[in-house]
């Protein structure tokens, strides 16, 4: 009941602001190939993204989008074998006008052998206040199906559901900032089918045993960004993010990013980010002996752990006065070095007394190479 | 307590935008042009951003407020 009624003074106070006009998202097709490198990971494949206006009230849009994975990851060389898969995710849209509102639709399907996720998407976002404040709302929902290779009695769901709030504030001629603040609700089978903890059998030895997950879990992220027009007309972005979720886990992150134009037709780009996160209540590296507690996990996203990333990006856009139906070309290409070092997850590859071997880090390079036509 | 405070926020602020003597807007549209440049925009290739947002998101436990519409990455 409260929560109607919370709705319905969000909804009055949408209608009742004063409306002009909102923009679409520009029509454009991309295509972007893009490659992912370390840590024995090598994941690459196109993108592309067609979006298109009518009567400037509705925009579509559509993506396919593929991962070619080829994986001997410190988690598959220590429990199975180097594996290939493909991963398929298409997605469609639609956004619609109103005034200074803008509706937006869109459901997408994701797909890989083992694994299944379809979802649908709402979101609304309403200019105010001489157009300086953007208030937003969303709401997602998920649905997975987790599968297990070679084992066809196996078949689990889980079901996921999003709340977003956001509001953009026009500060000034040269400052903009939003925060903004997402809840997510995971229920059903989380864990990965594959993975294992491994425990103490003696001083010396260890072995194996499945991991085991919680049903639930529920997480809150929010986010506080800026952007500031640096005198010499380059653009500074800051973000700043907090995390926490019922798994007990606690997470941050900023990044600095500087969009740098060259001329009139080049673009230099950089970005330097942090990232740091605690460990997970039922996560161990090492577990004292088997079914030693309820709930067990030694993956490494869920153990403690930092990483930085550092990208540098360039952009260049061209147009010819006869191309008739296009409006002008662009060519991007960003590459990112990501070093990731984690404080009580170990590699078990080198041989040492259990507990005492070193600590796992690895560094990754992400590749996007992106083709634009604005028509 | 939580609820009814959001709920009185949420009164106050329809109350302020329907009143007419709230604060004015404090930038005419043709004030805005450096905020409209595209260095301003740090997600100008949403195909790219979208990619790189997923990176981050299957190998960190941290997910939610990105900053577009997000959701159903299917990464786990």
């Amino acid at each position: 009941m409260q929560l109607m009624r919370v709705l319905l003074v969000v909804l009055l106070a949408l209608s009742s602001l004063s409306s002009n006009a909102s923009v679409l998202p520009e029509d454009r097709l991309d295509v972007l190939y893009h490659q992912y490198e370390g840590g024995g990971m090598k994941i690459n494949g196109p993108s592309v993204l067609v979006r298109k206006s009518f009567a400037d009230k509705v925009a579509v849009h559509a993506n396919y989008y593929v991962d070619e994975v080829s994986a001997a990851s410190i988690d598959v060389l220590v429990s199975a074998s180097p594996y290939s898969e493909e991963r398929t995710e298409k997605s469609v849209g639609v956004d619609y006008l109103h005034g200074k509102a803008i509706y937006s639709l869109s459901y997408a399907n994701s797909e890989e052998n083992d694994f299944e996720a379809n979802s649908v998407h709402f979101d609304m976002s309403q200019d105010f206040f001489g157009d300086l404040s953007t208030l937003s709302l969303g709401y997602s929902r998920g649905w997975d199906e987790v599968f297990r290779s070679g084992d066809d009695s196996f078949a689990e769901e889980a079901d996921r559901q999003h709340f977003r709030i956001g509001f953009s504030q026009i500060l000034s001629k040269n400052l903009r900032a939003s925060l903004a603040h997402e809840l997510i609700t995971d229920e059903g089978y989380l864990n990965n089918p594959y993975r294992s903890v491994r425990y103490l059998t003696s001083p010396d030895s260890y072995s194996f045993e499945p991991e085991r997950y919680p049903q639930t879990r529920t997480s809150e992220a929010t986010a506080l960004r800026l952007s500031y027009y640096l005198p010499w007309r380059a653009g500074l972005h800051g973000q700043y993010r907090v995390y926490n979720d019922s798994w007990g886990i606690d997470a941050s992150s900023w990044q600095l990013k500087l969009i740098q134009p060259l001329g009139g037709r080049w673009t230099l780009e950089s970005r330097y980010r942090v990232y740091e996160q605690g460990d997970a209540d039922f996560y161990a590296d090492l577990f004292p002996f088997q079914n030693a507690q309820n709930f067990l996990a030694r993956d490494k996203e869920l153990s403690e752990f930092s990483s930085t990333v550092v990208g540098v990006g360039i952009g260049f856009e061209f147009s010819k006065p006869n191309w008739e139906t296009i409006d002008r070309a662009g060519l991007n290409l960003w590459v990112d070095r990501f070093s990731f070092d984690y404080d009580n997850y170990r590699d078990i590859r080198v041989s040492a007394s259990p507990g005492s071997e070193p600590l796992y880090s690895f560094d990754a390079t992400v590749t996007r190479l992106l083709f634009t036509l604005w028509y | 307590m939580m609820r009814s405070l959001v709920f009185s926020a949420l009164l106050l602020a329809v109350a302020l935008s329907s009143s007419g003597c709230a604060i004015k807007p404090w930038l005419k549209p043709y004030e805005r042009s450096r905020l409209a440049d595209p260095v301003m925009n740090a997600s100008a290739h949403p195909v790219a951003e979208s990619y790189m947002g997923h990176v981050h998101q299957a190998r960190e436990s941290m997910r939610g407020a990105e900053g577009g519409a997000g959701g159903g990455c299917g990464c786990n």
